[in-house]
């Protein structure tokens, strides 16, 4: 078997000396200041969460409810306006952790750039050696379909394509989290299940915690382990709901009886929310 | 070539011809305008006898080479700063939208008495003529660079130097391309002008000691050679920026 170029374990310390609770979330929240002719916005928290070492969990929410934000604050991109955010039982609250790794939901790749030299970019300004850099590049384009296309442009490539290439960016850098906002949002639904199970294959493969924010709750239902469905704004907790899916899953799923009973559920919570954010009564 | 060039070409000939009849017919008289197909010839004559040409070219391609590095390296830079500071944009704002409605020539009597009758008053005025299309062009293509990117920069760790080196430079690239279009125009419209008043060198101090002798052959064929090397230095940009845009955009 090929050994993955994707998980860390040569430089992970021992598993068992890490703590199970991979990322916890204290008592987010987060207020966006007053602006010209607008109030501040409070658009998220109290929250409260803690994600387990290698889970899949999936995030819900209304239109508006601060799913980005939130995951923008684990990001470390915005700083919430109180509560802290700890990984390894580390306070990272506001600080871009090296061992996280985010995909877009906007199309992020370089337009300058070809599909090997995109994927290369964070690996190049770590200052990584050459030959790694070949070696894991490589190997993330192979896992995710990409080989033919190293020496395309974005340009040349479908929305599905470019989303892919983002995500083999990411996991080069084999992070430890990855955090997804809405990387399918723009896709059709043949692909998006399509790209849902290359995303259960890489988390697999990297056995890396992974956090995914989508409007899609077939989607949550189907790739997830548990399902964390959120309030109109400003965003709260308000039901996580575990899938008891095995982690060896694929889209088979959507024909399980029990696959349609849990979206049912999950629109059952969120229906009133949408209805509060979308202002009808 | 495309349909659309082929048009491009045909009315270009047409005018050309077009003129060359209305002169070869007497109807514009030879003592305003010579037909084209002499210009031309007259071109070819002062090329091959004139003992200043070349001396003359150089000088004046010198100057421009040194106005449009100016304006362009400076207006990159000043663009930079004023997206940054973004007080400093809306203060700024006003002037820029303004600056090419202002005849810049009026400030050729300050940079002679500052920087004396010479190349470098005309360097500087070829540069100011240039600079605000470049720091316009510059906020803009900035402005244009999508958010996402900038996020993958923070995501990425990378500092204000880099992010601007290796995210913001060539994302905003295809527009920048725009302003330096701009940016060359400007700045050969500004150094032939300026010699064209007052300078004792260069090809616009000959086409207006041509123009004042009533020696038509030397004005039209210099005049010729200016608007070609405009559209050959526009044409090669165009190019340039296509082939970007190209790269860049999936239409």
């Amino acid at each position: 078997m090929i050994k993955s170029a994707l998980t860390r374990e040569a430089a992970a310390p021992d598993a068992g000396a890490l703590p199970d609770i991979h990322l916890a979330l204290r008592g987010i929240s987060h207020t966006y200041p007053a602006r010209a002719g607008q109030g501040p916005v409070a658009a998220l928290g109290p929250l409260d969460f803690e994600f387990r070492r290698g889970e899949f969990v999936a995030v819900v929410g209304p239109s508006g409810c601060g799913k980005s934000t939130l995951l923008e604050i684990i990001a470390g991109l915005v700083r919430p306006s109180a509560g802290a955010v700890e990984m390894d039982e580390r306070a990272i609250t506001g600080t871009v952790a090296d061992e996280i790794g985010v995909v877009f939901q906007e199309d992020a790749t370089f337009a300058w750039l070809n599909v090997w030299d995109n994927v290369a970019f964070g690996l190049r300004r770590a200052g990584t050696e050459q030959a790694e850099i070949v070696r894991r590049v490589d190997y993330a384009l192979a896992f995710m379909g990409l080989t033919d296309f190293r020496r395309a442009y974005p340009a040349q490539l479908s929305g599905g394509m470019r989303q892919r290439v983002c995500i083999a960016r990411t996991l080069v850098l084999r992070p430890r989290l990855i955090l997804l906002d809405e990387p399918f949002g723009a896709l059709d639904q043949q692909t998006r299940l399509l790209m849902g199970e290359e995303l259960l294959r890489l988390w697999r493969e990297t056995a890396a915690t992974v956090m995914l924010i989508t409007h899609a709750l077939d989607e949550a239902a189907l790739l997830s382990d548990r399902v964390a469905v959120m309030s109109a704004r400003p965003g709260r907790l308000i039901e996580v709901v575990a899938t008891g899916w095995p982690r060896e899953r694929d889209s088979a799923l959507v024909a399980d009886p029990a696959f349609g009973a849990l979206t049912a559920r999950l629109w059952a919570l969120l229906r009133d929310e949408s209805r509060k954010a979308l202002g009808v009564s | 070539m495309t349909r659309v060039r082929v048009i491009q070409l045909a009315v270009v000939c047409g005018a050309i011809l077009v003129l060359e009849l209305l002169c070869r017919l007497g109807i514009i008289d030879r003592f305003t305008m010579i037909p084209p197909s002499e210009m031309l010839t007259a071109l070819g004559h002062v090329v091959a006898t004139a003992s200043w040409f070349w001396g003359d070219v150089r000088y004046t391609l010198g100057n421009l080479v040194a106005a449009i590095a100016l304006s362009v390296v400076g207006g990159f830079l000043v663009g930079l700063a004023v997206h940054a500071v973004p007080r400093l944009r809306r203060a700024l704002d006003p002037i820029f939208t303004s600056y090419y409605s202002v005849p810049t020539f009026v400030l050729y009597p300050l940079l002679i008495v500052v920087f004396g009758i010479g190349p470098t008053s005309l360097i500087v005025l070829g540069a100011l003529f240039g600079i605000v299309a470049m720091i316009v062009a510059t906020v803009t293509a900035i402005d244009r660079v999508p958010p996402v990117l900038l996020k993958v920069a923070r995501v990425s760790r990378l500092g204000r130097l880099r992010t601007a080196l290796l995210m913001k430079l060539p994302a905003a690239s295809p527009h920048l391309v725009t302003g330096l279009r701009l940016a060359v125009a400007y700045s050969v419209i500004g150094i032939i002008a300026g010699e064209f008043i007052l300078s004792t060198e260069g090809i616009g101090r000959r086409v207006a000691l041509a123009y004042n002798n009533f020696d038509n052959q030397t004005m039209y064929a210099l005049l010729v050679l200016i608007l070609g090397f405009a559209i050959v230095v526009n044409a090669a940009l165009g190019s340039f920026e296509q082939a970007l845009h190209r790269r860049w955009y999936r239409s």
